[in-house]
């Protein structure tokens, strides 16, 4: 059993849980300082996002633009949930219930969102999950000082944040451990294919209602969880955070790490956040928004460099898996038929070069050289 | 009276949001992309306006500067940003076209800076007749955009260039096969979106005089819903949506209750009409053919 076991998909478990471990050591001794421990939560918030908004854009091919929104209401109402319950259940207990509720609710309004995507797609869909996030953020900013605070802000419960990185790590893992195995799963396959062609995989007897509703459920879970945290990182909660912005800056994290890579997104989940945190602290006043620039520079480039089809040639030679693979040694008895590399094999079909008919023909004419001859 | 007033300042202001969407729906319609980017063009034929009329005073000249900067504006991002993408995923050039938006209103912000700018469009006063107190400048702003938009119908209808951009909205492949250059049409379809939004700009300054480089982003997602419920692709009814979407807004600002939900209801109206007719309301239904 244990050959079967690739390092690739557990490198990114072993990082994390190792990191995790260092920190906490590191935390509970007292190295580390406030500030880095602040950037921590972020990042973990930050992974979560660009893990769970990964499934939606990466793997199922819809684009989501209202990821803050399921975030706003795992907010919002896990903050709420927090506060409510701190009394009654104690820290802990508190804490773990209320992400539950925010997630769960999340997901709720990720059903409720996934419904109209089953009649809507590309770019009517993005639209409807804009709207919903401006929704979401319109109603909580509107509501009364009792009940979520309106436009002051929710007010969540003070936790060791020692402590409380440390959880936001061990759900980054637990997150990935439900997406990583959805995705190598039958039912990853399924939604892949749900992305290369909804009509061939509804052809092939998938369920295409369940998988983009299950997807949606999944991926608003963990962004209403990721945005418990975040109310419990920053002690309070304000609608204005989560406008579209945010959202887009959850979606340049994606591309950047790489459509349908989950530890692309991972990565450049980090990094974004990192270099945020840093120019936050040392850019001021209208420099700050140099960062913006960049993001926007690196979103249109990267995207017109995946995608361009004029630039196809010059991606496929200077492919850098392909450079890695140089390196690699190549042993081609120890592949098996049952472990296929499904994630690298292209299964988009292109129908329009199988259906083609190729009317360039290389030489209409070629004499008989022995004609010639006789002539 | 008083729902006349609103109804007035509600078509005014559906008339803005119809400029935008046909904008909108036009480079939908020919290009087959959203172009997330088309709101902060009006933003930047804004700050246009701004700087012509600190200079010279003449917000006609600023009208003509900000017109002929957004076209060729308009242009060149049709050129460097979604023309390499022709042909890739809409997820793509959905992206970049998200990216480019961002990219106008960060680099408006470093030129410009973050605090708003005030833009005295000139007062032109009020109206008033049988109690009736209407802004002239929203009198303005319905003439001007009817009679654009009644031009536009018009180009579209009955020049060649016009039924050219039809026809390649129909059908791309079948239109270059007789002889329509593609590239051209795309190229002009987004010169005249561009053109509308900068008088789009001009009318949002002359509503309220306040400008930042967020000026577009709000209004653009309204319009862009507009012409969605209307029905995307088709003129008529991005106009028609546009119109909708004024009316809509300026009942829901006179009633106090639900004055705080106005962007809300707008957008609840959008998820209710493509729930039921995801085509919008004159948008025409499309086979998905394998």
């Amino acid at each position: 059993m244990l050959k079967n076991i690739k390092w690739k998909h557990y490198i990114s478990y072993a990082v994390l849980a190792i990191a995790t471990v260092v920190l906490a050591i590191l935390s509970f001794s007292g190295a580390l300082k406030s500030s880095s421990i602040y950037m921590l939560e972020k990042i973990a918030i930050s992974i979560m996002l660009a893990v769970s908004l990964s499934m939606v854009v990466g793997f199922l091919g819809e684009l989501s633009l209202g990821h803050a929104g399921f975030m706003c209401v795992g907010a919002y109402l896990g903050g709420k949930a927090s506060v409510l319950l701190e009394p009654l259940l104690g820290e802990y207990p508190a804490l773990i219930v209320s992400l539950l509720i925010g997630g769960a609710l999340a997901a709720l309004f990720g059903v409720i969102i996934g419904l109209p995507a089953l009649r809507l797609r590309g770019d009517y869909l993005a639209i409807v999950t804009l709207a919903f996030g401006e929704i979401v953020r319109s109603v909580f900013m509107n509501t009364s000082t009792e009940s979520f605070g309106g436009t002051l802000g929710l007010d969540t419960p003070r936790f060791d944040k020692k402590i409380l990185f440390v959880i936001a790590l061990v759900l980054v893992i637990g997150c990935l451990a439900v997406t990583q195995n959805l995705i190598r799963s039958k039912h990853g396959r399924a939604i892949t294919s749900i992305r290369d062609n909804e009509i061939a995989a509804r052809a092939t007897g998938i369920n295409v209602t369940k998988y983009k509703l299950v997807v949606f459920a999944i991926s608003s879970f963990f962004a209403g969880v990721a945005g418990v945290l975040y109310s419990y990182s920053n002690y309070s909660v304000q609608s204005a955070n989560f406008d579209y912005n945010y959202s887009i800056e959850i979606l340049v994290m994606v591309v950047l790490g790489g459509m349908g890579s989950i530890n692309g997104s991972i990565i450049a989940a980090t990094l974004i956040t990192f270099l945020d945190v840093q120019l936050q602290t040392h850019l001021t006043g209208d420099l700050a928004v140099l960062k913006d620039i960049f993001y926007a520079l690196i979103l249109i480039v990267l995207v017109i460099y995946n995608n361009a089809p004029a630039l196809k040639g010059f991606r496929e030679k200077y492919n850098i898996r392909k450079l890695f693979d140089r390196f690699k040694k190549h042993n081609p008895s120890s592949i098996k038929d049952d472990e296929a590399k499904w994630d690298r094999v292209p299964t988009k079909i292109q129908m329009d070069e199988v259906l083609s008919v190729d009317l360039q023909v290389s030489s209409p004419y070629t004499p008989d050289k022995s004609g010639k001859e006789d002539a | 009276m008083k729902l006349i007033e609103t109804l007035i300042s509600g078509l005014s202001m559906g008339s803005t949001y119809a400029m935008i969407a046909l904008g909108y729906t036009m480079v939908y319609g020919i290009a087959k992309m959203l172009n997330f980017a088309h709101g902060d063009v009006i933003m930047v034929g804004g700050y246009m306006i701004f700087v012509t009329l600190s200079a010279t005073g003449n917000p006609l000249l600023g009208l003509l500067a900000a017109v002929l900067f957004c076209v060729v504006l308009g242009v060149t991002i049709e050129k460097v940003a979604y023309k390499p993408l022709r042909g890739a995923s809409p997820l793509a050039v959905l992206i970049t076209a998200i990216g480019v938006s961002k990219l106008l209103q960060s680099t408006a912000q470093v030129v410009f800076g973050t605090a708003q700018k005030m833009v005295n469009v000139g007062d032109l006063g009020y109206l008033s007749w049988n109690g009736l107190t209407v802004q002239i400048s929203t009198l303005v702003t319905l003439g001007c955009s009817m009679v654009l938009m009644v031009a536009l119908s018009l180009f579209v209808k009955y020049t060649r260039t016009g039924r050219a951009m039809i026809a390649v909205s129909e059908d791309r492949g079948a239109a270059q096969l007789m002889g329509i250059n593609v590239n051209k049409i795309i190229m002009i379809t987004f010169a005249i979106g561009s053109a509308l939004a900068a008088f789009a700009g001009l009318f949002m300054l002359m509503k309220s005089p306040s400008l930042t480089n967020t000026l577009g982003a709000m209004p653009g997602i309204k319009a862009f819903t507009a012409a969605v419920i209307g029905g995307i692709g088709s003129i008529p009814g991005a106009m028609l949506g546009g119109l909708l979407m004024g009316v809509v807004e300026a009942i829901s600002l006179t009633v106090p209750a639900i004055a705080p939900y106005t962007d809300a209801i707008e957008f609840i109206i959008l998820i209710v009409i493509l729930l039921v007719r995801p085509t919008g309301i004159l948008g025409k239904k499309r086979r998905e053919k394998v």
